[in-house]
């Protein structure tokens, strides 16, 4: 069986304003199993984001092959969703408009469309305000109307980029717990994109480490914790801190040639 | 309110000191006309009409003309900015011809409407809409422009047409800039209006100052800009209005004084 997802020798090059070519992702190779939850690390700037638009169709790769199911990605897939980094829901819409804006844009008739959107308002948390818009609720509400508007199109694949990166850790625990309770599920495999590497081993099967951009993978590896998980406590174990050295130790260098680069274009 | 009795009753007191005093300060009433000449001049009209006829004949001419003007004008504006900001095409081919037109005093075009619509409204009409349309053509066309692109990306992954992205994100994201150049464009629509009479018309505020400035009647000119100031001020409150029904959606932050 073909994976869910799969990047063969994928280069992506951006026109910079100056008009130079800027590479974001080299040669990247790698393959996310059905069902299975891959995260993604690497220090900033190192083309993460860039992987999620490739893989939902939203940019094409410069070179090489992005294939969703077996079939290569030629334009945005049905049977993805995406959790943007930033507040991605309409400003202009309640919350219950807003979960049901997928399935209204995928032709269900409106009372149906609803009905499901209150479902899954329930299933996130958020009875109650229905009626509310985006800002007079909390970053933490939004990224779970986020969620709901995502997960109500059912995506057999599910792409996260930094999704909790800008709620307070209490929250973001939480978050996480309610995501791993919603994907078990679900069973769609996911990319989670991160750079937190904590947050990368309690939530994947699979950590996948890209190096400083352009961004190529570094190395793979798989987390044999046991599911179900609780996010807070899994940090404890003993498995949890040995991968989290293994993983570290490779990431480590990465993070400094980021760190030195990015400090050398400020001075 | 305070400010608006003292101006008044200075201005008052200004005409009624003897202008041959020479110490007393004075404002000729022959140039500048007195308060409670304005007033009886209202009272005049709206008793016995205007020589063009009776007052609100001329005040609904006017407000016709520019609701008309407004109308057209915002509509036009809203579709061309949309279209033109969406489609790169569009905006390559037309952007240059729009901002030739922009760049020329669209007033002039008042003197070409008379000569080929007439003498009627529709002539007062179109300058309303050449001066209304400008303004809402940019605001709309730089309203697409700023749309979040997280929430095109969003909406597109939600699996949204081209048409339902125009709708439920590209239009409700300009609306803010669209409504807010209304403000703005409504004041134009009047002045197309009432410029338009004042090249040539049958009816109209407009011509009711065209008038009063060749009897040299200063209290007429002030008069019409009073109706006019209420109509201004009336269209105001109700873009103010509709414009909160529209985007009850915004954060109330935005509680600064508005002009």
């Amino acid at each position: 069986m073909a994976p869910a997802i799969e990047l063969r020798h994928v280069t992506k090059r951006f026109l910079t304003p100056s008009g130079t070519a800027y590479t974001a992702l080299r040669e990247l190779d790698f393959a996310v199993q059905d069902g299975e939850f891959c995260a993604v690390v690497g220090p900033t700037g190192c083309g993460k984001s860039t992987t999620l638009a490739l893989i939902s169709g939203l940019e094409p790769p410069s070179e090489g092959d992005v294939l969703v199911g077996g079939a290569p990605v030629r334009s945005v897939n049905r049977d993805v969703g995406y959790v943007f980094q930033v507040d991605a829901v309409f400003p202009w819409k309640s919350v219950l408009d807003n979960v049901a804006t997928g399935p209204r844009f995928r032709g269900i008739e409106r009372r149906q469309a609803e009905d499901r959107a209150r479902d899954w308002i329930k299933r996130v948390g958020l009875s109650g305000f229905e009626r509310y818009y985006p800002h007079q609720l909390s970053g933490g509400m939004r990224k779970r109307a986020a969620l709901a508007q995502t997960l109500i199109n059912e995506p057999r694949i599910l792409l996260m980029d930094e999704p909790f990166s800008a709620l307070d850790v209490q929250t973001r625990t939480l978050m996480e717990n309610e995501l791993l309770q919603l994907w078990s599920a679900t069973r769609a495999s996911v990319v989670f994109v991160t750079h937190d590497l904590e947050e990368a081993i309690a939530l994947a099967d699979r950590v996948v480490v890209i190096t400083a951009g352009p961004g190529t993978v570094k190395g793979v590896y798989r987390v044999d914790l046991p599911r179900p998980r609780n996010v807070a406590e899994i940090r404890f174990q003993p498995e949890f801190s040995r991968i989290y050295q293994e993983i570290w130790n490779d990431l480590r260098d990465e993070v400094l040639v980021s760190y030195e680069r990015s400090k050398r274009s400020v001075s | 309110m305070a400010f608006a009795v003292v101006v008044l009753g200075l201005w008052q007191t200004g005409t009624t000191i003897d202008a041959t005093h020479k110490d007393g300060l004075f404002i000729d009433p022959f140039f500048y006309g007195r308060p409670s000449g304005i007033a009886s001049q209202l009272w005049t009209w709206i008793q016995n009409g205007t020589a063009q006829g009776p007052l609100w004949l001329q005040v609904a001419t006017t407000l016709e003309e520019a609701f008309l003007g407004f109308l057209i004008g915002v509509v036009l504006g809203v579709v061309f900015g949309v279209a033109l900001g969406r489609v790169r095409l569009l905006s390559d081919v037309f952007a240059p011809y729009i901002k030739a037109l922009n760049a020329m005093p669209r007033v002039v075009l008042g003197s070409i409407f008379i000569i080929t619509i007439g003498y009627g409204i529709w002539s007062k009409v179109a300058l309303a809409v050449v001066l209304v349309f400008f303004v809402v053509f940019f605001n709309a066309f730089q309203g697409v422009r700023e749309v979040d692109r997280v929430l095109i990306a969003n909406a597109r992954i939600l699996g949204a047409s081209e048409r339902q992205l125009s709708t439920h994100v590209i239009l409700p994201s300009a609306l803010s800039w669209i409504l807010a150049s209304l403000h703005t464009s409504f004041g134009f629509a009047l002045v197309g209006a009432v410029v338009g009479e004042y090249l040539g018309a049958i009816h109209g505020i407009g011509l009711i100052i065209a008038t009063a400035q060749a009897t040299f009647n200063p209290n007429g000119v002030f008069a019409a800009m009073f109706i006019l100031a209420v109509v201004a001020l009336t269209a105001e409150v109700a873009l103010t209005w509709l414009e909160n029904r529209l985007i009850k959606w915004r954060p109330n932050t935005l509680e600064v004084p508005r002009i």
